[in-house]
């Protein structure tokens, strides 16, 4: 039987232990995606961060460093500067990279590290539970937040990919969602040309990536994945907000 | 061969010098006094050599870097004082846990908090017993001169890749602004294992990952127990000192650092008075060179520790000649105007003779 259908290469066969639903898996697979089309695995480091995301080197067949909590930018920064003919990103969560490594990112963001980050924004932390995020949405119930998100107590949510978008050394700033076949596969072109800006050495990518987190939500994936679309994207509006190639 | 040209340097050019000739390719730091003419010397001279200088948004983005870097198999460098070196335990302590080699220079200066830029030895405790989260220890090595300035940082270049966990030069404000004539020698030929657990992007064949997370069932006790053979295997064959008339000595007082230089010159003046007295100097505080101090204390009886603390070192003076010997302390806790002169330790040292 001819074969339609396969894993990118860049990634191993293995199960993932996220939830039903999640969409990091999702976003793993779009990286890789990425990955093979410029052919770049072999040449390839990943920097893991803390929370769920921390697992990447039990599912991408590439060498990886794992980051303390909010640094995997610095650490990425450490490893592009020893090695600059590698290709490198990191791959956070937003308590990660919005809350306790907003100092990282935004240097190495405003250094113009020839890096990619891909940024998963779920509106909570999931491996701790379900805590209260920097992107949780106003009045969003969480376990630190139990009777919503309260804005006049702890401001808005971060809107990251338009923030650092401001920045002069950001060379490509984009928002993306994976709810609908729509979605996904603009998110897997946008993936691409951020890594793209890398291979052609072009600076500083960062990928925001709208994902659901049905378990900490408490919902099912069906309403979980529906949310995506009638309360992130509303608040999170999905697009490029920069693309500088003369960087 | 020809003869190798004296240099009249700071200690801390010293140390930014040695670096280089020990190869590093890469630091991150963030100015702090007393610390900040390496970073400016390497600023300078690192590019030069292709080698990279980042001058770090903090502490904690500039140990991480030493991380990343030090994770694809080159040397990586940062440095600081006090404050500074707080911000990077953390760092620190991922290195150690993920077994990553790795040169951090601590030139102390006064605390706790902001404290003050004067030469302290406070921060004794926080190098020598693991100053970050999660029972670990790193190589720890004291200078005292401008010249061991020099040629300790080759050697915790060479030691932290030999045992894979992070090394730290732990001099003061004295040390590191005071200049001396001191002579550049060549890095030292030495055998290093190949570092072929390091992030590499080549792919195709085994996957290499630096990691400090262990959730399998025994792994972590695991990996404890490993880390404790090594430091032990550190004791055995890297324990450095260095003694001074310790042979008839009937008093041994020991000293690291700037403070060592002081008692050396206190010593000598009681022993122009006929007064039996000698110095031990560690070298290494970790590993801390306890067989020689139980070997010294069974001859020995009487022994005096200087500090620029209130006492940390002598706990594990007493720890190591407690059975023999018994240990006086006299310190001098850091800030302005309370370096001890060799006059005063020699009045101490009269006390207790």
């Amino acid at each position: 039987m001819k074969q339609v259908f396969s894993k990118p290469v860049s990634l191993k066969d293995v199960q993932t232990h996220f939830c039903p639903g999640c969409h990091h898996g999702s976003i793993h697979r779009l990286v890789a995606e990425a990955m093979d089309s410029f052919g770049i695995a072999d040449k390839t480091i990943g920097c893991a961060s803390v929370g769920c995301s921390v697992f990447l080197y039990g599912y991408f067949n590439i060498d990886v460093v794992e980051s303390p909590h909010g640094r995997a930018p610095a650490v990425a920064t450490g490893v592009k500067r020893a090695r600059p003919d590698r290709i490198v990103f990191t791959y956070q969560g937003d308590g990660d990279l919005a809350a306790i490594g907003t100092s990282e990112i935004i240097h190495a963001a405003n250094r113009g590290e020839k890096i990619t980050v891909i940024f998963v924004n779920n509106t909570t932390y999931g491996m701790t539970g379900g805590q209260m995020a920097p992107t949780t949405m106003p009045g969003q119930k969480t376990s630190t937040s139990p009777n919503g998100r309260d804005v006049a107590n702890d401001g808005k949510p971060f809107k990251m990919a338009e923030l650092l978008s401001n920045l002069d050394g950001v060379a490509y700033s984009a928002r993306v969602a994976l709810n609908s076949p729509r979605n996904v596969l603009q998110a897997k072109k946008i993936i691409k040309n951020a890594f793209q800006y890398q291979v052609e050495g072009k600076g500083f990518a960062f990928i925001e990536a709208l994902a659901a987190c049905p378990t900490n939500w408490g919902m099912n994936p069906l309403a979980a994945n529906e949310r995506v679309g009638s309360e992130m994207i509303p608040y999170f509006p999905l697009g490029v907000f920069k693309n500088n190639e003369n960087l | 061969m020809t003869a190798l040209k004296r240099k009249f340097v700071k200690g801390n050019e010293a140390v930014a010098m040695a670096a280089i000739e020990a190869g590093v390719q890469c630091y991150f730091g963030y100015p702090i006094t007393p610390q900040s003419d390496i970073p400016e010397y390497l600023s300078r001279e690192l590019p030069k050599t292709g080698g990279t200088f980042i001058q770090v948004e903090s502490e904690i983005g500039a140990i991480n870097m030493v991380l990343g870097a030090s994770a694809c198999g080159v040397r990586a460098m940062t440095s600081s004082s006090g404050p500074g070196i707080s911000l990077k335990q953390e760092g620190i302590s991922y290195m150690a846990g993920s077994e990553l080699p790795g040169v951090i220079v601590d030139i102390m200066r006064s605390g706790p908090g902001l404290g003050g830029i004067d030469a302290s030895q406070a921060d004794y405790h926080q190098a020598t017993k693991g100053g970050g989260h999660g029972g670990y220890r790193i190589i720890v090595l004291a200078p005292n001169s401008g010249q061991e300035m020099y040629d300790l940082t080759m050697l915790a270049f060479d030691l932290s890749d030999q045992y894979r966990m992070p090394a730290m030069v732990l001099a003061d404000s004295v040390l590191g602004q005071m200049k001396e004539s001191i002579v550049p020698n060549p890095r030292p030929k030495v055998d290093l294992p190949a570092k072929d657990w390091a992030v590499r992007g080549t792919g195709g064949g085994q996957q290499n990952v630096v990691k400090s997370l262990y959730l399998g069932d025994g792994e972590m006790e695991k990996f404890h127990w490993k880390m404790h053979a090594r430091y032990q295997e550190l004791a055995d064959k890297e324990s450095r000192w260095e003694t001074f008339a310790t042979d008839d000595a009937e008093l041994i007082v020991t000293a690291f650092g700037c403070t060592s230089r002081i008692a050396r010159t206190a010593i000598e003046m009681a022993r122009a008075e006929g007064i039996k007295v000698g110095l031990m100097r560690p070298i290494t505080l970790f590993p801390f060179p306890k067989k020689a101090y139980a070997d010294l204390s069974s001859r020995c009886k009487k022994w005096l520790t200087i500090e620029l603390s209130t006492g940390q070192m002598v706990d594990d003076v007493r720890l190591a000649v407690a059975r023999d010997a018994e240990v006086e302390f006299y310190g001098r806790p850091p800030g302005a105007g309370s370096l001890p002169t060799p006059e005063e330790l020699f009045t101490q040292i009269k006390k207790f003779c």
